[in-house]
Formats: structure tokens, C-alpha cells, sequence
């Protein structure tokens, strides 16, 4: 029993610490698709969020990393939105060069600023009391500060998205932009203003990716997470919730992976590793009919 | 007395447009447009296809931006540079491809944009007030529907309700009647009899003269970018006058009587023929007919019934289930749509943006959509550009495209020309089947007329045609018989020499008369 229990215990904490960056990276996504921008530079955002997060934590503590990671999300979606809304380039083409920039740029960072520094990473944050339930407090109520928020987040952020004006005008901004026009919403600035928002998330994302997972940042350890935001964000059916469960999905798997990997399976773990890969595809494959997308998504807004 | 009251109208205009200029790129719009609308009556803006109706009203609700000239509304100067200004002002437009959210209900359309909405919506408030606004109006809606569960009908009374939600004074129809049903089109005059009542003042932008006779007080009619004439609608004696200055020259408006040159034999057999809709219904119920060289079959009925389905299965858009159908003795069915453009069927679409042209590529390469591989065109792979420019410019010629460069995209001409170009390339393939689908819907007197002749002169080279329009009376013009189609059956069949409207409209209500 108690073996079970601890089996269990493990289990969701791996699936929870997987699942945050995801989340929160596909929280800021859900806007910006909604808004009518396939932001696909998120991957290229969150890498240089984890590195920019272990300098700001390696220099000023793990405050000034989140905080630097914030606003290298901030800054790497005003070049995304410069591009694609201003200049009303594909953003597709423009969000891949940023991940091959990103990719640069932060192998560049680590080399120049974090060779010979300690980083630290979030604390933890027991909650008073409710931490010490049996069973539930450690496995709920303790965590890092940024845990809590993100999860508080979602339902925040669904009520923004389906019940506030702000969030009727950018789900209309991303299904019939001349629609907007026409009642006099400016779509662009509804457009920017939700990017450069999805960045900051992204930033954050990041940061829990170097100092939340690991205290520490290894070139490339992003590996695919802001790509499986996307797909989070779409497998979500583009809402909050839908991607909260989407995103613990995702991280049941790659937890279920570990699982494997100390059994028998073991072996395999080239295959193992896959996982959570091949779950987004099927998951993606099968839901691809039921869907919020928006009719505007990733086509840029032309006033005449 | 009368002349009294025209002049108290005449001293306090709602809206004064004056010199108004509109360019894009090269191409003069507008030119200098003088437009004056009193307050409280229905001001038709009457004009042919690219006149500049739509243009003039997209400056006015601040769609563009710019322009050049001044407007004063209620006497004062405005400068309208976006659609909020206009707003605020009270000017509301219905346009005419609707400014809806589909996926979204109708109080969140509403509301959508409104500048003192609270930070959280009170959408049941909200749906308050457009509930008994909607009642005053007698426009009764569901808030909580979604748009796309509504019908074309429906959603122009949403249009014209979010426009009064928003305190529209003066409210402009930019062609509502071109997507409606007649039915549909009585309950709309109703509506714009009402808002006069409340003392709003409407622009009703049209091409469909008679529609202007019945409900509007004034017109001003638009030709080529400038106005020809303002005048009372009690001052014009008959739509010709109207016609002659939208066109600027005597157009007859009844075709003449076609003259019959059929063949003895069946040129297309279509038999027992049945498909399925797209939720997966029987539509189409073994139809059975046949065309024979020289004449023009007309289908009429409500929209809906089938129509769109059968054509598509004659075109290769769809798998039907079963039955024969036979062109020259040649068996069709299922097959795609390449061999049947190879085997002579052309077809005119009921949506030209979607299924007529590519609106992105040029006039020159959507001439050649359906023969791009034919050697005039391509040799060995590749396009040859001076063939195609010529053919391009031998039919723009010939079917009067008015353009500014072969190179322009297709969506930049105006609704009368792309259905022109559309005409232009499948008339010139001399198909030995045409299917025309409302080939004049939303064309002016002049375009359709020009089309309509165009396909008369197929007729006469022995094409087999297929004819389906709205309008009752456009089918019965051009048809030499008639099938009327209710539920995915005919109901029966009648012949040019003796039309019974009474009976058609009993068919197309349901009634089966042999």
C-alpha cells in the first residue's frame, strides 16, 4: 500500500513539474491563436528565456532570473510582432528563423555568462497548514511560487477569454478581422498587445525550464517544449482549460516514460523517449475534426 | 404645400458629401461626388457594377481612411478616418458580405467593439436591451443563437440591429436585397418603412430598379465614378429613364424573344439521378431530364432544394449515388471534374469567388484556369505568355472586362466584372453543355443583360444549357422549359409558349402538376 501510494505520489509530482512549462507556455498561446497569430517562435522564446532566467538568478537570484526571462520574452515578441504584424511577414517563416536565431544566440549567452557561476534555482513555497495534509499537502502545496500562479492562471485567464470585452474583441479579431474594422477595433493593436502578453508567458515558461526543473542551464534543453506548447494549445482546443488538461496529459506521459525506463523496457529507451512525442500526433490526429480554431488564424490583417 | 415641405427637407440635410475623390493606385474611383441626403428619407444610390456605390459608402463609414473632399454631417464638418468615428457620429452600415462572427452568438456580435462596454461583459443586460429594441422594431431575434445557425434573412436583420443598437441615425444598405428571397425581400422594405417612420434616414445602395421605385424618395445615380443625376423618385416616370442614366445609353429591358433553332436529339441525358447533401440526406431524388442542342433548360424553385447539389454532381464537385448521366451518349457520371471540362461541360458558378476564379492570380491566368494545359497555352510545361496575354486581352475586349492591367489580381475588380471574366472563359471553350448558375446575380441591368446575351448566343450555336437564377422572371426570360424543383424532385415541367406563373408558383410551393 504504502508503495502504491508513493508509486502514485511520484507519478504526479513528475507529471506536474513536466506539464508547468507547457502550460504556461500554451496559456499565452491560447491568446495569441485566438487573436489570429500562430506564434511559433515560442520554442525559440523559451530557450532564451531558460538562459536568460540562470543569468538573471546566477547574478541577482532566482528573482532577477524570472525577471529576466520575462522581459527576453518581452523583447523576442516585439521582433516577432514587429515582423509579422508591421511588416505583415509569414509567421511561419519568421518565427522559424527566430528559433534557429535562438538557438544561437543562447548557446552564445551560456558560453560568455554562465561558465563558471553557481545558479540557483525557484524555491519552494510550502503553503502554511494545507502543506501539511496527509498525502495531498506535499503532492499540491509545495512547490515553487510559479507553480501555484500558473495554475491559478487558468481558470483567470478563461474567464478573460470567454467572458470579458477585452476577450470578446480578440477571439473576433482572430475569426473575421474586417468584422473588427468595422465596429472600430483595431485589430493590429489587439493583435500586438497578445503576442507581446504570450511572450512574457513564454519567458516564464522558460525560466521554469532552467530553474524550476534543473538549477541549471544545459545548451538545447528546451528540446521541443515550445513546439509541444503549440500543440498543447491546439490538442486544449485553443481554451485555457482545455490546455491545462492537455499539458498534464502530455506530462503523464513523459512521467509514465520514467516509469518505463527503470523496468524491464528499459532498454528501449530510445522508443520510450518517444512518447510523448508520438502522443501528441495521435492525440492531434484524433481530435483534429472538434475544433475552436479560428478562421483567421496565421493570415496577417490588410486594412484597404 | 408640397413644394413647401420638399423645401423644408431640402434646407436641413443629415449628410453632405462634396467632391469626393477616391483613388487606388492609377485608378480614379470616385471623382469628385457630390452626394446630399435628407434627414428622414430612403436615398437610393442607384449605379452599374464598379460605379462606385460601394466606394463612396466605404469612405463615408471610415473603411479606408482616406480620401479626398469634405463631408458634413448634420452641418457640421466631419472628417471620417476609421469606422469608430463613423460610429460615434450615428452612421451604421449594413455591408454587403456581413460583418458577422459566425461562431459567435448574436449578443456578442452586438456588443462586439462598443466602446462603453464594462471590463466584464453583462451580456444578459446587453440582451435585454437588444431584446426589446428587436421588439420595437418587430425584428425578432434570439440573442443566445449563434450567427451561423441563422439564416441570410436573419443575419441582415442583425446587421441592420446592431447598427440601431449602436444609435445609428442614418443607416446604409449596401445591395441588401442581393443575398435575400423574395419572401425575404418584402419583410426588409417593411423594416426600412419602419426605421423612416422612427425617423431614420436610409441610403439604400441598389442596381435593382424596380426595388428603388417602390421604397426610395430619392436617388442619385453613380456612372463611372461620378454622379450622372439626383432626382425625385416621384419625378421619374419609368425605370427606363433610371436605366438609361445608369448606363448611359437606351437599354431595352426585355430580352428579345429567342428564337428556336433545337436539335431533335437529346444532347444531355440525365437519368434517375441521386445524391446525397452534406449531412449525408438523400438531396437529390432520381431526377430525370434531358437537353437537347440549341436550348436552354431553366430549373427554378426555392434555394435549397436541391438545386446546388445537382449541379454539382453534373460538374464533378460530387459523388452522386446513382443514375445515368449521359452527354452525347457519353456516360459522365463521377467522372472529375477535368474530364468533364475535357468531354465540353462549362460551367458558370453560383460563387464566383469561391468556385468561378482564383482571387489572388491574375486576370491573365484566370482566363486560363480551365486550359492552361491546352497547347495554345503551354508547351512542353510551360506557359507561353504573349499566347495567354493575347487571349487574355482579345476577351477582357470582347466581354467588355473593365480592368487596369492584365496583371491584376481577380479580386480586385468589381463583382460585375469578375462575373464577366468568369462568363468569358467558359463561353470561349464553346462547350458543348453550359451550366449557368445565377449567372447575373448581383450584376447591374447593363452586365447581366450582357451576360445573359452571351449565353443566348451559345444557344444559338447549339450548346445544351442548363439555366437555375433566383429570380423567377429571369429563368422565364431565357428558358425555353422549365423544370421546377421542390425537395430534390420535379414537380413538373412547363414550356416557354405557355408559362403559367400561377402553376409555377404552385409547383415551387410543392404541388406536383403534370
Amino acid at each position: 500500500m504504502e508503495g502504491i501510494l508513493n508509486t502514485l505520489t511520484n507519478f504526479i509530482s513528475a507529471d506536474v513539474r513536466t506539464a508547468v512549462p507547457l502550460l504556461l507556455c500554451a496559456l499565452g498561446l491560447v491568446f495569441s491563436e485566438r487573436a489570429g497569430i500562430v506564434n511559433i517562435a515560442a520554442e525559440g522564446l523559451m530557450l532564451i528565456a531558460a538562459v536568460s532566467a540562470a543569468i538573471g538568478s546566477a547574478y541577482f537570484g532566482p528573482w532577477g532570473g524570472a525577471l529576466l526571462a520575462a522581459i527576453s520574452g518581452l523583447a523576442g515578441a516585439l521582433i516577432f510582432t514587429f515582423f509579422t504584424i508591421t511588416l505583415r511577414a509569414n509567421q511561419i517563416v519568421v518565427g522559424t528563423a527566430f528559433n534557429i536565431f535562438a538557438a544561437g544566440l543562447s548557446v552564445t549567452l551560456n558560453r560568455r555568462f554562465l561558465a563558471d557561476v553557481t545558479v540557483t534555482g525557484y524555491p519552494l513555497r510550502a503553503i502554511p497548514g494545507l502543506s501539511q495534509l496527509p498525502f495531498v499537502g506535499d503532492l499540491f502545496f509545495n512547490w515553487q511560487l510559479l507553480v501555484y500562479l500558473t495554475f491559478l492562471g487558468v481558470p483567470l485567464l478563461q474567464f478573460v477569454l470567454y467572458r470579458s470585452n477585452l476577450g470578446l474583441k480578440i477571439r473576433a479579431s482572430g475569426e473575421q478581422p474586417r468584422a473588427c474594422d468595422s465596429v472600430g477595433i483595431k485589430v493590429n493593436r489587439v493583435r500586438t498587445g497578445v503576442v507581446l502578453f504570450s511572450g512574457i508567458l513564454a519567458g516564464l515558461a522558460g525560466s521554469y525550464v532552467s530553474l524550476g526543473q534543473a538549477s541549471t542551464f544545459i545548451e538545447g534543453m528546451v528540446a521541443g517544449k515550445g513546439f509541444m506548447a503549440l500543440a498543447v494549445c491546439v490538442f486544449g482546443n485553443y481554451t485555457p482549460v482545455g490546455a491545462m488538461g492537455a499539458a498534464l496529459l502530455f506530462g503523464a506521459a513523459d512521467a509514465l516514460k520514467y516509469r518505463l525506463l527503470t523496468t524491464e523496457l528499459g532498454s528501449y529507451y530510445q522508443f520510450l523517449n518517444m512518447l510523448p512525442y508520438l502522443i501528441t500526433i495521435i492525440s492531434l490526429m484524433l481530435l483534429s475534426h472538434r475544433s475552436n480554431k479560428p478562421a483567421a488564424s496565421g493570415k496577417p490583417y490588410i486594412k484597404e | 404645400m408640397q413644394q413647401e415641405t420638399e423645401q423644408t427637407k431640402a434646407a436641413r440635410p443629415a449628410l453632405q458629401m462634396k467632391g469626393i475623390t477616391k483613388r487606388f493606385g492609377s485608378f480614379t474611383a470616385l471623382n469628385q461626388v457630390d452626394l446630399s441626403v435628407n434627414t428622414g428619407e430612403v436615398h437610393a444610390l442607384l449605379g452599374e457594377n464598379g460605379a462606385g456605390k460601394s466606394t463612396l459608402m466605404n469612405c463615408l463609414f471610415g473603411m479606408y481612411g482616406q480620401y479626398d473632399g469634405e463631408i458634413y454631417w448634420q452641418g457640421e464638418p466631419v472628417r471620417i478616418t476609421d469606422s469608430q468615428t463613423a460610429i460615434r457620429k450615428g452612421i451604421g452600415m449594413v455591408h454587403q458580405h456581413f460583418m458577422l462572427i459566425p461562431v459567435m452568438t448574436v449578443i456578442e456580435n452586438v456588443v462586439l467593439g462598443m466602446t462603453d462596454n464594462h471590463w466584464v461583459l453583462d451580456l444578459k443586460a446587453a440582451a435585454r436591451r437588444f431584446t426589446e429594441l428587436s421588439q420595437t422594431y418587430h425584428l425578432a431575434l434570439d440573442p443566445w443563437a449563434k450567427v451561423e445557425q441563422l439564416s441570410v434573412g436573419q443575419q441582415q436583420r442583425l446587421e441592420i440591429l446592431k447598427s440601431l443598437y449602436r444609435h445609428a441615425r442614418l443607416l446604409i444598405l449596401d445591395e441588401p436585397t442581393a443575398v435575400l428571397t423574395p419572401e425575404e425581400v418584402d419583410g426588409l422594405f417593411e423594416i426600412i418603412d419602419r426605421l423612416k417612420a422612427e425617423g431614420h434616414t436610409v441610403i439604400f445602395i441598389s442596381h435593382k430598379l424596380n426595388e428603388v421605385m417602390k421604397i426610395c424618395d430619392r436617388c442619385t445615380i453613380l456612372r463611372n465614378g461620378s454622379v450622372a443625376a439626383t432626382l425625385s423618385i416621384s419625378q421619374v416616370r419609368n425605370r427606363e429613364t433610371l436605366a438609361r442614366l445608369m448606363v448611359g445609353n437606351e437599354t431595352d429591358l426585355d430580352l428579345h424573344e429567342t428564337d428556336c433553332h433545337l436539335g431533335s436529339q437529346a444532347l444531355l441525358e440525365v437519368k434517375q439521378l441521386s445524391c446525397r447533401g452534406d449531412y449525408g440526406q438523400l438531396i437529390c431524388k432520381q431526377l430525370s431530364f434531358a437537353i437537347r442542342p440549341g436550348e436552354i433548360l431553366g430549373i427554378c424553385g426555392v434555394d435549397g432544394n436541391g438545386q446546388r447539389e445537382l449541379v454539382e454532381c453534373l460538374t464533378g464537385l460530387r459523388q452522386a449515388e446513382s443514375g445515368q448521366y449521359l452527354l452525347g451518349g457519353r456516360e459522365l457520371l463521377n467522372c472529375d471534374a477535368r474530364q468533364l471540362l475535357k468531354s465540353g461541360v462549362s460551367h458558370i458558378p453560383e460563387d464566383r469567388l469561391k468556385y468561378g476564379l482564383a482571387p489572388g492570380m491574375s486576370l491573365e491566368e484566370n482566363l486560363i484556369l480551365a486550359d492552361y494545359k491546352r497547347s495554345d497555352f503551354a508547351r512542353h510545361g510551360w506557359l507561353r505568355s504573349g499566347r495567354i496575354r493575347r487571349q487574355a486581352m482579345a476577351l477582357c475586349q470582347r466581354f467588355g472586362v473593365r480592368f487596369s492591367s492584365l496583371k491584376q489580381p481577380a479580386a480586385e475588380l468589381s463583382g460585375g466584372n469578375q462575373q464577366k471574366l468568369v462568363a468569358a472563359r467558359e463561353l470561349d471553350r464553346q462547350p458543348r453543355l453550359l451550366i449557368a448558375v445565377h449567372p447575373s446575380r448581383g450584376l447591374d441591368v447593363g452586365a447581366a443583360r450582357f451576360v445573359q446575351n452571351a449565353i443566348l448566343s451559345m444557344k444559338r450555336k447549339g450548346t445544351a444549357i442548363l439555366y437555375i437564377a433566383g429570380e423567377l422572371d429571369e429563368v422565364m426570360e431565357m428558358s425555353d422549359r422549365i423544370l421546377v424543383m421542390y425537395e430534390g424532385q420535379f414537380m413538373g415541367q412547363q414550356a416557354r409558349a405557355n408559362y403559367d406563373r400561377t402553376q409555377i408558383g404552385l409547383m415551387m410551393a410543392g404541388t406536383p402538376i403534370s
